[in-house]
């Protein structure tokens, strides 16, 4: 799963797309990990713009969890965004909404990582 | 066949509180609220029919013990939790004097699935016969060990029951009156086993105490082969998908979303949610059902499974 991502101020929108299964789940374990490192050498916060994705199953939360507590330890964060209607039930529906931060919107994920993200992200 | 659920809670009993009844109560008034009822008839048919699971019902407290009833005379249950006791009176009503034979086959010896042997009242008529079942070394030490003092007043050895211990082996099948069966080695603490039940064209899968990852490839492989096509799968959805992945990962227990995936690989009919939450309420199981039965309805395919969730006293006809 390609996962393109963008830079806004002290944060970083990741945005996975297509279906999230424990097909492909270890490829997406690594770009993420990849991105994780990155955000926490810049000190920046991991936004999941998961507005591509059409499908997560249990094994593709393990991954986002896997990533939660890695963040953790690095003291850096991790939220999630704009799930489709599907995901965003299937976040709720395993209970993912009380684990991981998870807004409506992308913008509001990055109002609650900082001003300055929410602000570059207002400019474009 | 016939399945008949004795038992369906995890790791230890729960009885309903004077709280949770007062809790019910007030629901089903709200939920009555400006109605006027004639008879006692038709404010039972207003709570059978208007009201739901969880006010009208419990989901029942006892530890896991299932029956299997396929025509043959003898018995076949999982596991001998607290809910033997109750299939314990079950049998000796209906065998009215006349010795029985039980086949039981152990999931694993944690204490929640031995915890009513000594409360097995065919244990104590002479004539009886039990085999019990099951592929761990310790199975006959852990039932003896638990009527031994200072644990339980009665010794194994007052028992009266001519009982036989039966060891068996993953994945190999074998025949009991008619019943063919295979067990499975599953992930838990100590190891525990499922098994397959096969008669008559129908097939039962009794998975408790197992936790999936189903990342792991070779294991959900082997669980899905387990599952394959099965008419029932009787399932540990102990935890949220979230907890079982967090702070209760290890702990050897699965969740309802990943009983849902399972069974859709393994294209199973009915799903029932087993093996539930000591602390979880009656509307929190009634909320994970919900949540299990909607996340099937989201990502189903061409193949449409049940989902239902165990209580005390649950049958299913197959």
């Amino acid at each position: 799963m390609p996962l393109s991502h963008r830079s806004y101020g002290t944060a970083r929108v990741v945005s996975p797309r297509g279906r999230l299964d424990h097909d492909n789940c270890e490829a997406f374990q690594r770009d993420l990990a990849v991105q994780l490192d990155e955000c926490s050498r810049e000190g920046a916060a991991l936004v999941l713009d998961m507005s591509g994705l059409e499908y997560v199953s249990s094994a593709g939360l393990r991954c986002l969890m896997i990533a939660a507590k890695q963040a953790a330890a690095r003291a850096s964060r991790i939220v999630v965004a704009s799930a489709q209607p599907v995901v965003a039930e299937i976040l709720q529906i395993s209970r993912f909404n009380l684990v991981l931060p998870v807004f409506g919107t992308t913008r509001e994920a990055l109002a609650s990582v900082s001003p300055q993200a929410v602000e570059a992200y207002d400019r474009g | 066949m016939r399945v008949r659920f004795w038992g369906t809670r995890g790791s230890i009993p729960v009885a309903l509180t004077a709280a949770d009844i007062r809790d019910k109560l007030a629901r089903a008034l709200v939920a009555a609220s400006g109605r006027r009822f004639g008879s006692y008839g038709e404010a039972y048919a207003f709570a059978e029919e208007s009201l739901p699971f969880s006010v009208t019902h419990s989901f029942g407290g006892h530890t896991s013990c299932v029956e299997f009833e396929t025509g043959h005379e003898e018995y076949f249950v999982c596991d001998m939790g607290s809910g033997a006791r109750a299939f314990g009176e079950h049998v000796l009503a209906r065998q009215a004097g006349r010795p029985a034979t039980v086949n039981v086959f152990m999931s694993h010896v944690h204490w929640d699935h031995i915890m009513g042997f000594p409360f097995f009242g065919p244990a104590y008529v002479p004539g009886t016969r039990l085999r019990i079942y099951g592929c761990h070394d310790i199975l006959e030490q852990a039932f003896r060990l638990q009527q031994s003092p200072p644990c339980f007043p009665v010794s194994f050895e007052q028992l009266e029951a001519t009982i036989e211990f039966v060891k068996l082996a993953s994945g190999h099948p074998f025949e009991v009156s008619g019943l063919r069966v295979t067990p499975q080695l599953q992930r838990h603490s100590g190891d525990s086993y499922g098994y397959r039940f096969e008669i008559g064209g129908r097939s039962i899968v009794y998975s408790t105490d197992s936790e999936h990852k189903l990342e792991e490839r070779a294991q959900t492989e082997a669980i899905v082969g387990f599952f394959r096509d099965a008419d029932l799968v009787i399932f540990d959805a102990m935890y949220s998908l979230a907890e079982a992945i967090s702070v209760k990962e290890d702990w050897g227990h699965s969740s309802n979303v990943v009983g849902v995936e399972l069974c859709q690989l393994a294209r199973v009919k009915h799903l029932v949610l087993f093996h539930h939450e000591p602390a979880n309420s009656d509307a929190a199981i009634e909320t994970a059902l919900r949540d299990a039965q909607r996340l099937e309805e989201l990502t189903r395919g061409k193949h449409a499974l049940r989902v239902s969730a165990a209580h005390d006293g649950l049958e299913i006809e197959l």
